[in-house]
């Protein structure tokens, strides 16, 4: 899919050449970095294959994989681009797709993780030296002994909470500064208190000092955020940085010559010439030359239009056997491409703001707690009239029911449940998606692209006499034409070579001609052929003065859809489809699929209405597609999924991203969303447990830091591994 | 009792070497791919003449 629009790049054209201002632009630095995404490896031999692979293409300097990333970074020339490599990996077994090389963005990601880990290190070397030293005093360490021990857990543990508490202080204080309340409210004030008060303690040689419970507390919400951060920036950056197909370019026609300008400098009237492979960048009429013109990711459409003088194209359509010169309509912000990215604002605006599980926890967590230590010092101060009693209570309550379990309780479950996923090939791009995955009841599929690979295939090449195969294939391997294309590849799998047709010329638009044998030979549309129109998807071969032949197509369903569709309607799941295809197209397909329930001719916006509708009606829909036309009804949905090869618009309206070509993982999907809410559950429940045992222990005083230590850390280590039991 | 003042300082400084050596590591990047290091270690590519 993605290989389509890949021509419009600037460096590949060679038409540029010669075009001084495309030169220009075509100048790419020296040594270029391609990062690729490879989903399908999976073992030592992938990362060997990919490697050599890569490294035998002349250019490439340095190629390295990183299996945790499903990624290869290559050092190569700047005439080396990335859909060379594809290409080459392609024809070697492997799927890869283009990233952008953000490299900025991924570096900064990078080091937001490796800022974590760094400060799991220094808490965790903190917690055991303190812990260490703690156990000297749990076993009967008394007088200056247990002083000195107090004293020195002091000087590695202030220092430690200072630095490695630092992301749940910044974010308490931008709460607070908010005039909200978060998770990381109370826990900053629980390190803080309890080491305020243990030092206090520790001055006056008291008996209980709560240096290990603070750095503990630390280490273990610090694991929570690190796990979190991980599974989120991972799938974030590769969704995102999947290549951008749009070029802001177009080649305006002007007396003094061509020039490539950038679309915003575009002004209605202008002529632009759009070459074959090329996207279209403006809304417009078409003033010259004939084509046709691929709508598929616009409309949904499955076949290409034609497109001749006075035809009317839109921007975001893609261009694809004869050049064209269009005159500017509307460009930038007036065209179709632009109202459609305005429609997913308001569809985004309108989804209902989803209160995550852990959210919902906090809100009922975080001023309780708060509540309940505040009376507790209250009441001890009232009781015994000493304030240092008080406060050492309040900090104790505080520890006790510190949120480590509650920290850890979500993104324990969603990094096993994502790291599964991604394994399968898919990436979620939002903390909650498998939440509200887990709720939806509804599927709404996309037709064109999605359920489909938007290649259409031959029915029955067999209808083609024997003699005549070989003349179809030379005619056809001449023309970009998907159903050319289609028809190539289906009689090059036949093991039929090309005959000698002699001046193969294609009249764009219309098919393709030539000379076999002395008679006059053809591939193309039914009317330019002399064949009868039929409402079937076909292409026409006439040889000679014979009765032209019809050679039929169908969309290729995409690998396991079948078995997705059938899957979720035996899981209960009402299935629909929405399409932007023709009627007969929509319901031939629908019957052939098992969908009860197919929508044909749908634009954007009724797509986006039947969403809306279901929603009203109390269903949750997940929404899959890939066209433009789908992204504003995948932002409009519950949750949405979208493939590796959809437009970036869909990508990025969408929750998750399938990054191999099968549809299979959303099933998958579906079984594990639903058992990872069911593993949150479980967790927060064994938090709430341990909170009911332990904070009447504290409130009354007899919370020594033994039991502190040990509440806390059993708690933390339940949760952990109820989470990797997830199936 | 008087071991524990060579004893504490001894285990403070060994913990803080080995979370200086973590350091290294982290900043050297032997952490960005866990799972590829595993299955690295198994091929033959470079057995015979190292890559550097």
């Amino acid at each position: 899919m993605t290989a389509t629009f890949e021509h419009a790049r600037p460096a590949a054209c060679p038409a540029c050449v010669g075009a001084p201002a495309a030169e220009h632009l075509a100048d790419l630095p020296k040594q270029a970095r391609v990062m690729l995404s490879l989903p399908g490896i999976h073992c030592a031999a992938c990362i060997s294959g990919v490697e050599r692979t890569l490294m035998a293409v002349p250019g490439v300097m340095d190629a390295r994989v990183n299996l945790t990333l499903r990624r290869a970074a290559v050092e190569a020339g700047a005439d080396i681009t990335a859909e060379d490599l594809s290409a080459v990996l392609a024809r070697a077994g492997y799927e890869a797709h283009e990233l952008d090389p953000g490299v900025l963005a991924m570096t900064e990601a990078d080091r937001q993780g490796r800022d974590l880990m760094m400060r799991l290190a220094v808490a965790f070397f903190a917690m055991m030296n303190v812990m260490l030293l703690s156990v000297a005093v749990w076993s009967g360490a008394d007088g200056v002994t247990r002083d000195m021990m107090h004293w020195i857990s002091a000087a590695i543990a202030i220092p430690a909470v200072i630095f490695c508490g630092r992301p749940f202080y910044a974010s308490a204080w931008g709460a607070l500064r908010g005039g909200r309340l978060n998770m990381d409210v109370p826990i900053s004030l629980a390190i803080g208190l309890a080491v305020g008060t243990s030092l206090y303690e520790t001055i006056h040689s008291g008996h209980h000092a709560y240096f290990d419970a603070a750095i503990m507390l630390c280490f273990f919400l610090l694991a929570g955020r690190y796990l979190d951060h991980r599974t989120r920036a991972s799938a974030r950056s590769a969704a995102q940085e999947l290549a951008a197909l749009e070029v802001p370019r177009a080649t305006r026609l002007t007396d003094a010559g061509e020039a490539v300008v950038s679309v915003a400098d575009l002004a209605p009237g202008d002529i632009v010439r759009v070459k074959p492979g090329g996207r279209i960048p403006v809304d417009g009429v078409v003033t010259a030359g004939t084509s046709e013109l691929d709508r598929a990711l616009m409309t949904g459409e499955s076949l290409p239009v034609y497109a001749g003088p006075g035809h009317a194209v839109s921007a975001g359509e893609v261009n694809l056997t004869g050049p064209l010169t269009v005159e500017v309509r509307a460009a930038g912000r007036d065209t179709a491409l632009h109202r459609i990215a305005d429609l997913v604002a308001v569809a985004e605006a309108g989804r209902n703001n989803y209160t995550s599980l852990a959210d919902q926890a906090a809100k009922l967590y975080a001023p309780g707690v708060h509540i309940l230590s505040f009376l507790a010092a209250v009441g001890w101060y009232l009781y015994t009239q000493d304030l240092r009693i008080a406060l050492n209570i309040a900090a104790a309550v505080l520890i006790i029911t510190c949120p480590c379990a509650l920290g850890l309780a979500v993104p324990a479950v969603t990094t096993a449940a994502s790291g599964r996923l991604f394994r399968k090939g898919l990436l979620i791009k939002d903390g909650t998606a498998l939440e509200r995955l887990a709720e939806a009841d509804t599927v709404v599929f996309d037709k064109t692209g999605t359920l489909t690979t938007g290649t259409p295939e031959a029915v029955d090449l067999s209808v083609i006499p024997r003699a005549h195969a070989p003349v179809a294939l030379a005619l056809a391997a001449a023309s970009s034409h998907p159903l050319a294309e289609a028809l190539a590849r289906g009689l090059r799998d036949r093991g039929v070579t090309p005959a000698a047709v002699a001046d193969i010329t294609e009249k764009a638009g219309y098919g393709v001609e030539g000379i076999w044998q002395g008679q006059a030979v053809r591939l193309g549309r039914a009317g330019w052929t002399g064949a009868k129109d039929s409402p079937e998807t076909a292409t026409y071969l006439r040889v000679g003065d014979t009765a032209p032949l019809a050679i039929a197509f169908t969309d290729t369903l995409r690998e396991g859809a079948a078995e997705l569709v059938a899957s979720l309607r035996a899981q209960g799941k009402r299935v629909m489809m929405i399409s932007g295809d023709s009627r007969t197209a929509v319901d031939r397909f629908a019957a052939r699929i098992g969908i009860d329930e197919a929508v044909a001719e749908a634009l954007p916006e009724q797509k986006v209405a039947a969403v809306q509708a279901i929603a009203e009606a109390g269903g949750k829909v997940l929404m899959v597609g890939d066209g433009l036309n789908d992204t504003a009804a995948l932002a409009a949905a519950h949750v949405s999924i979208s493939p590796a090869s959809a437009l970036d618009a869909a990508r990025s309206a969408s929750d998750m991203v399938l990054m191999g070509r099968s549809l299979s993982p959303v099933a998958d999907a579906i079984t594990t969303a639903g058992s990872a809410g069911r593993r949150i559950r479980e967790n927060f429940t064994i938090a709430t447990v341990y909170n009911v045992l332990a904070v009447p222990l504290a409130v009354v005083g007899l919370c020594s830091p033994l039991i502190a230590a040990l509440a806390m850390s059993a708690s933390s280590l339940t949760v952990s591994l109820n989470a990797i039991r997830l199936k | 009792m008087d071991v524990l003042g060579i004893l504490i300082p001894v285990s403070l400084f060994l913990g803080l070497v080995g979370l200086g050596i973590f350091f290294w590591m982290l900043k050297r990047g032997q952490f960005d791919d866990p799972e590829g290091d595993a299955h690295r270690i198994l091929r033959e590519d470079y057995d015979d003449h190292p890559k550097s």
